[in-house]
């Protein structure tokens, strides 16, 4: 296992906006390790998503350097998945369909149709939707699409899972029962995955390492918290863990008392 | 155009409980009428002026009032003008008449309103099919690439304004006959909102859907038979509405320039034989054909919308 599976060199960001050039990110360096679960976290507009793009290859930086597995970002591609914000499932596919288009084009090359509906039925059972497969997106509830949209992106076997607040559309209780399943996926799969959140729980509770971030404009990482708590964690349990407490209030520490006044900043 | 002339009789059912049931309680207040309007649909009438629901009245009574209306003045407007409008009776018996031998064949000048009709309907098919075929995909290429967009945008802006008919001489010049001339024009006609509205769909596509391809690296063939055409179908199939639309307004012109047989060169040779009970029939016969494709396309374009992404 290599300690460096993800590599940020120097990374800067700049958009070209209506008003002029908008400085994004800059001076990024991080190293994420294979099997990593890695938080960023920070204000609205600190350029979180921004860095995860960029790690997906969605969008190039201004200067600095990515790599993946000692190979230079350019794009995007199958290796590292992204589950997206909104879910992004194709309304005219049903669920099954969708992830077997993911699957299909990760694996269709080298497997039989069999072997590819039987990953998709694997898929849809490690998320707990195999009585939801043969339905619309249109017809199931937000926290079963984001389920799904999850499952489309670890049925491709990606190197990093990429997610982008993919728990900030839903209700308390159904994030909950998500990030369960999620750290019970991840510890199945021992997937590296890099996170972009705003909730600090979700932090804590899912990260081995949180990368917090200062605001932007030209938002860097402002420090990097190691999250040391034994696995597998149990909410319940950690709630009073003393350990526990102990890094929510680093985490809120950094974003309300060092980085708080966000419009002042902004 | 035809839409907005067409949509009419098909809106007002599901307007109309609110409007009658307001008439037919005049004295309670607002909102007990609104109540009483929302809870009434589907129960028997309270006033007992029918056996049948409140609903079916409710759904039927105001389009045959509005017909009932049109047929009152043409009645009016034919006693006024001495009858050199005929009257609705008159074109009554004239269209059983007409109707009850549609398909014959005197000649190819003197033939049933049936092969009127479906000549036309014939060259709108050959027309809009042409132009369906060249222009989806030509919409397609055009909303999918930038460069193609900008460098067809101008021609289309500058040649969609032009009357149909105004290309009908050179489809004559060209074709060397009536009627690929007038299927020229159908096709010329109808190309338009299909390239317009397939390019603008393919431009409106979710950015979301195109990451998910970015993300999966999904050839362009993929990109096209699972993304694009599902997302844009619904804008198309507009763009197709329009069109059949279009092409039946100007078929009939068309055939009133190429002669043969079809259901334009009917009302003008109706016109030259002064038999003006068989022109009020064709004008019937046109709209009710026009109604018929505007609602069959409409069914077809709500089968094939689906539920765009929420959060």
């Amino acid at each position: 296992m290599s300690t460096k599976f993800i590599e940020i060199h120097g990374v800067e960001q700049t958009f070209k906006t209506a008003k002029g050039l908008f400085p994004a990110l800059r001076d990024i360096h991080l190293t994420i390790a294979k099997g990593e679960f890695v938080a960023l976290i920070g204000h609205s507009g600190c350029g979180k998503s921004t860095l995860l793009n960029l790690i997906a290859g969605l969008t190039t930086p201004t200067n600095g350097a990515l790599l993946c597995a000692n190979k230079e970002i350019k794009g995007p591609g199958p290796e590292r998945a992204v589950v997206f914000q909104n879910h992004s499932l194709l309304p005219w596919l049903t669920c099954f369909d969708n992830i077997y288009l993911a699957v299909e084009r990760v694996f269709g090359a080298k497997e039989t149709k069999a072997q590819l509906k039987t990953r998709t039925d694997a898929a849809l059972a490690l998320v707990g939707l195999t009585h939801a497969g043969q339905k619309r997106p249109g017809e199931i509830s937000g926290g079963m699409k984001q389920r799904v949209g999850i499952a489309r992106a670890l049925s491709m076997e990606p190197q990093v899972l990429l997610m982008d607040e993919p728990f900030g559309a839903l209700d308390a209780l159904t994030r909950a029962k998500l990030q369960d399943e999620l750290l019970e996926i991840v510890a199945r799969t021992q997937s590296t995955v890099v996170m972009v959140t705003h909730d600090v729980d979700e932090a804590v509770l899912l990260s081995d390492k949180i990368v917090m971030m200062t605001n932007g404009p030209a938002a860097t990482i402002g420090e990097v918290l190691t999250v040391d708590l034994p696995r597998p964690r149990r909410r319940v349990e950690l709630a009073e863990d003393p350990q526990y407490v102990h890094y929510r209030k680093a985490v809120i520490d950094f974003l309300y008392t060092r980085q708080g006044h966000v419009e002042k900043a902004a | 155009m035809v839409s907005a002339v067409f949509h009419a009789p098909l809106d007002i059912p599901q307007e109309a409980p609110q409007i009658i049931a307001n008439n037919a309680s005049p004295i309670s207040a607002r909102g007990q009428k609104y109540l009483e309007s929302s809870q009434a649909v589907g129960r028997r009438a309270p006033r007992g002026w029918s056996a049948l629901p409140r609903a079916f009245w409710l759904a039927v009574l105001p389009p045959l009032c509005g017909l009932g209306l049109l047929v009152g003045l043409w009645a009016v407007l034919s006693s006024t003008t001495g009858g050199s409008i005929p009257s609705p009776k008159d074109t009554w018996l004239q269209a059983v008449e007409v109707f009850s031998d549609p398909f014959y064949r005197n000649g190819p000048n003197d033939q049933g309103v049936g092969w009127n009709v479906l000549a036309s309907l014939q060259r709108v098919a050959v027309g809009f099919g042409l132009a369906a075929l060249v222009g989806i995909p030509a919409g397609f290429v055009i909303g999918r690439f930038a460069f193609l967009s900008r460098m067809f945008m101008p021609v289309v802006s500058l040649l969609r304004p032009v009357s149909p008919l105004a290309w009908l001489p050179i489809g004559l010049l060209v074709f060397k006959g009536a009627n690929p001339a007038a299927i020229w024009t159908i096709f010329i006609c109808s190309i338009w909102p299909m390239i317009i509205n397939t390019a603008v769909g393919v431009q409106r596509v979710p950015q979301d859907y195109m990451n998910v391809a970015r993300v999966l690296n999904l050839s362009e063939w993929k990109i096209a038979t699972k993304i694009l055409f599902p997302a844009v179908l619904p804008y198309m199939l507009t763009g197709v509405r329009l069109a059949v639309g279009t092409a039946w307004l100007v078929i009939v012109a068309a055939e009133m320039l190429t002669g043969g047989v079809g259901i334009g060169f009917w009302v003008w040779d109706e016109w030259n034989n002064l038999n003006v009970k068989n022109i009020i029939i064709a004008i019937f016969v046109i709209g009710i054909v026009g109604l018929l494709l505007e609602y069959a396309l409409i069914k077809l374009a709500t089968a094939f919308t689906f539920e765009e992404v929420k959060a």
